[in-house]
């Protein structure tokens, strides 16, 4: 048959991610930044800018786990077998994390620096899991049957831990640009303080990463330093450097949503860094997405939900981005 | 820990994770129609008590959906971090499935939930009451996959096993397998009980409290008709299923009674009301029976026989000394509900159905029932059918990760510690929630624009489902 389901769910998957890194990565980024702002009317606020639109965020990262169960089941119980330690803490962060936002608006004066702490901690947890996990991906697994059989503890790396903290500072990023543009005044003129270290920082993990991944990885270097593939890469360090400035350039002047846009094409370029990596294996080193593949009659069923529903969803998405555009201020009761 | 092997604990921990996220589903089922039906009969008669319990009611189902879909997050991933052998194997049936009740949750969640929850001056009667539908439809439509999914597991068909992975050959065998119309009822109805009960009891704890509003007595009053309509129909309903498990698990139904061998000769079996199954043993020790009444009731024969535990090679046994009392447990519950329907038949008809402090009493504590039973009859069913992880096909031991037990001991902590704190403060804030009670809205204007707590105007309140529920401290 003409249509490739390997591929369109591959890219169904990979966008679904995206879209989770993208919009859960400002929101986890306003609790790493709690502990930059002391005052709580301040912390207040940088909840309430993400209020309407947080538990949509990780909605995508439930679609994505379901999507690859259905698409590809070996990399799902594969990686997620692989991973068991790191991925249960993200997710432990992630619930934590998510109840905390909520009860911390419903709990009483003596109770709620409890949740503070726990909002704060609960988004340290889960993004600098999800980097670590990250990270182990990209050093690739063996592959040898449908389960993992390494040691529990082998996704502790130096570069899958410097990969966690990297996601740390990038989330960071999102997060200080996202509130430049929601917010004003002196929590606004706080964020843009932050900003700039955190760009520089970002930058020069962004630096390590890409020397230590291919030289670590020689199916990486490969794919990077071979001729023609080169060429096509060879854009984005220079975007990656052109949006970092642009950054810097953009927190000095008075605008607001420029600095946090090109914070999403920096993330994107970092993405697509990786896919270019990978393909066209879904567990590196070895392990393709064709070969991943469920049975065709499982990819056909499902993209029917798929193709139908994801469109509503991306609506609804976008509806309620719109419905609560604008600046929130220091003291809006919203949530 | 404990002597625990590896497989022990990941199947503690999946029993944990899950018995803590199936109180919220089936909450969420129960109370989404319940306001189906509140919204419907407002409508109809026009009676603002059915307005303003539909508004207390979405309160408390706000923040029963939201503990459903952060619990939910952790299945989502469990099954594949725990069991990685049975996805990879049996991913290409349960994916799909899985799939669909995903996008099913979250069409419902991002669409018709928020115009139920948020909508009631931004939209019209007839298109807020359309969106309640589809919210209440939406919750039957997404237990429709996930128990078509375990059910697939425990009576499969409908697929090959090519290159030792399961392939679907057809999606409707796959679907409507044998035991699915079975538990699919089953379940939606537990849920309708397990509702009912809870709005019941939280009818009579504001009427022993003096509360006695038109509000509280007509939910009171509508939870005790429901429970004696739907009671006798889940025990029926039940009935069936069990019929059906006796055909296609029989030693799942051996386990429940403790029926281990049968008399020589064709003499029916007697049915065991208590004992105490003793594996090693191969006996039921201790045990009180009445004659022939497990002939009739499986067979419907005075003489019936079925096959006993001990007829099954010793690692196709079930656990009977579990499944045995976690089945009576269910069943006794049951009876109990039976009990609480007729006894408010009997207050209803001397006219004291809303007075009488010892039948008030008795229905607080039946609240917490129907959830209870659903958790003794799903430990009955997924026990009941081990040692397999999909039926006859895979072993539960073939199906679980390599973990070591100290990995999925470090987990287990872990999520018990955080589910008790999560969810115990989610709890408590919904018995806080119900606490307050239903109020009188006041005549004119569907909702106020402020809402009960006086907080925020609800025009400016983001649509998630938490933010439908009042400040009130926790």
């Amino acid at each position: 048959m003409g249509i490739d389901l390997p591929i369109i769910w591959a890219v169904i998957i990979a966008f679904g991610l995206m879209m989770y890194v993208v919009m859960d990565g400002f929101d986890l980024g306003i609790g790493i930044l709690f502990p930059f702002v002391k005052d709580d009317r301040d912390r207040d606020c940088m909840m309430n800018t993400v209020a309407p639109v947080w538990d949509g965020n990780e909605t995508w990262l439930v679609l994505g786990g379901a999507g690859l169960l259905a698409a590809f089941p070996i990399v799902y119980s594969f990686v997620l077998s692989a991973l068991y330690l790191p991925l249960v803490l993200m997710l432990a962060g992630l619930i934590w994390r998510g109840v905390a936002f909520e009860f911390r608006f419903k709990a009483d004066p003596d109770h709620k620096w409890f949740w503070t702490h726990a909002f704060a901690w609960g988004s340290y947890t889960a993004t600098f899991f999800q980097g670590v996990a990250l990270g182990s991906l990209i050093n690739g697994f063996k592959v040898e049957g449908p389960s993992y059989t390494g040691g529990a503890f082998d996704w502790i790396t130096p570069f899958s831990l410097f990969t966690g903290v990297g996601l740390t500072v990038a989330y960071a990023l999102l997060g200080s640009t996202w509130l430049i543009m929601k917010t004003e005044g002196d929590l606004q003129r706080r964020m843009i303080e932050l900003a700039r270290p955190i760009t520089l920082t970002l930058l020069a993990v962004i630096a390590i990463v890409s020397i230590w991944t291919p030289f670590a990885h020689p199916a990486v270097f490969k794919r990077w330093f071979t001729l023609p593939d080169l060429f096509f890469f060879a854009p984005v360090p220079v975007l990656v450097l052109a949006a970092a400035f642009g950054i810097l350039h953009f927190l000095k002047r008075d605008t607001h949503s420029a600095p946090f846009v090109l914070a999403l094409l920096l993330l994107f370029l970092g993405y697509s860094g990786l896919g270019i990596s990978l393909w066209p294996n879904i567990i590196p080193p070895d392990l393709s997405i064709r070969a991943a593949a469920g049975p065709p009659q499982s990819l056909g069923f499902a993209l029917v939900g798929a193709l139908f529903i994801v469109p509503i969803i991306l609506t609804y998405t976008a509806w309620s981005y719109y419905v609560f555009r604008g600046k929130v201020k220091v003291g809006d009761g919203y949530h | 820990m404990l002597g625990l092997s590896a497989l022990d604990l990941a199947r503690i921990q999946f029993g944990f994770t899950v018995s803590f996220h199936i109180i919220f589903p089936a909450i969420t089922i129960g109370l989404a129609s319940y306001l189906a039906v509140l919204e419907g009969l407002w409508l109809w008669t026009k009676d603002r008590a059915y307005r303003d319990l539909y508004r207390f009611w979405s309160q408390i189902f706000a923040v029963n959906f939201a503990m459903g879909v952060v619990s939910g997050l952790v299945m989502a991933y469990q099954f594949g971090t725990n069991w990685s052998y049975f996805s990879a194997f049996a991913g290409g049936v349960t994916g799909p499935l899985l799939a669909y009740e995903v996008l099913t949750a979250f069409f419902l969640e991002a669409g018709f939930l928020g115009v139920a929850l948020f909508g009631w001056n931004r939209v019209g009667p007839g298109l807020h009451f359309f969106a309640t539908l589809m919210v209440a439809l939406g919750t039957l439509v997404s237990a429709t996959w996930i128990l078509a999914s375990n059910s697939w597991m425990q009576t499969p068909q409908g697929f090959e096993i090519i290159d030792g992975r399961v392939v679907p050959v057809d999606w409707l065998k796959v679907i409507f397998n044998p035991s699915f119309p079975y538990r699919l009822a089953h379940m939606t109805v537990a849920a309708y009980l397990a509702t009912a009960l809870l709005v019941g009891a939280s009818g009579a704890w504001h009427l022993l409290r003096g509360e006695n509003t038109a509000r509280v007595r007509k939910m009171f009053s509508m939870a005790m008709w429901m429970v004696l309509i739907v009671a006798p129909i889940q025990i029926e309903i039940g009935d069936q299923h069990g019929l059906n498990t006796l055909q296609y698990q029989p030693a799942k139904i051996a386990a429940i009674e403790g029926h281990w061998r049968n008399e020589p000769g064709a003499k029916g079996f007697p049915l065991i009301l208590f004992g105490w199954p003793n594996m090693a043993k191969q006996e039921t020790e201790y045990k009180l029976e009445v004659p022939h009444l497990g002939s009739l009731i499986l067979t419907h024969e005075w003489d019936g026989q079925i096959r006993g535990l001990s007829e099954f090679p010793a690692a196709d046994r079930p656990d009977s000394t579990v499944v045995f009392w976690t089945f009576r447990i269910m069943v006794g519950l049951g009876m109990l509900m039976l009990l609480l329907g007729l006894w408010s038949l009997w207050q209803r008809f001397r006219g004291d159905l809303y007075d009488s402090r010892l039948f008030l009493r008795f229905a607080v504590v039946m609240g917490p029932s129907g959830t209870l039973a659903i958790l003794a009859g799903w430990l009955t069913t997924e026990i009941g059918r081990q040692p397999w992880v999909v039926y006859g096909v895979m072993r539960t031991s073939e199906g679980v990760s390599n973990h070591s037990a100290l990995a999925l001991s470090l987990t287990l902590g872990v999520f018990i510690v955080m589910y008790f704190i999560v969810f115990g403060t989610g709890l408590y804030y919904m018995l806080k929630l119900i606490a307050v009670g239903p109020q009188d809205l006041g005549p004119d204007r569907p909702t106020p624009d402020i809402d009960l707590s006086g907080n925020t105007p609800l025009h400016e309140r983001p649509s998630r489902p938490l933010s439908a529920a009042p400040d009130i401290s926790i």
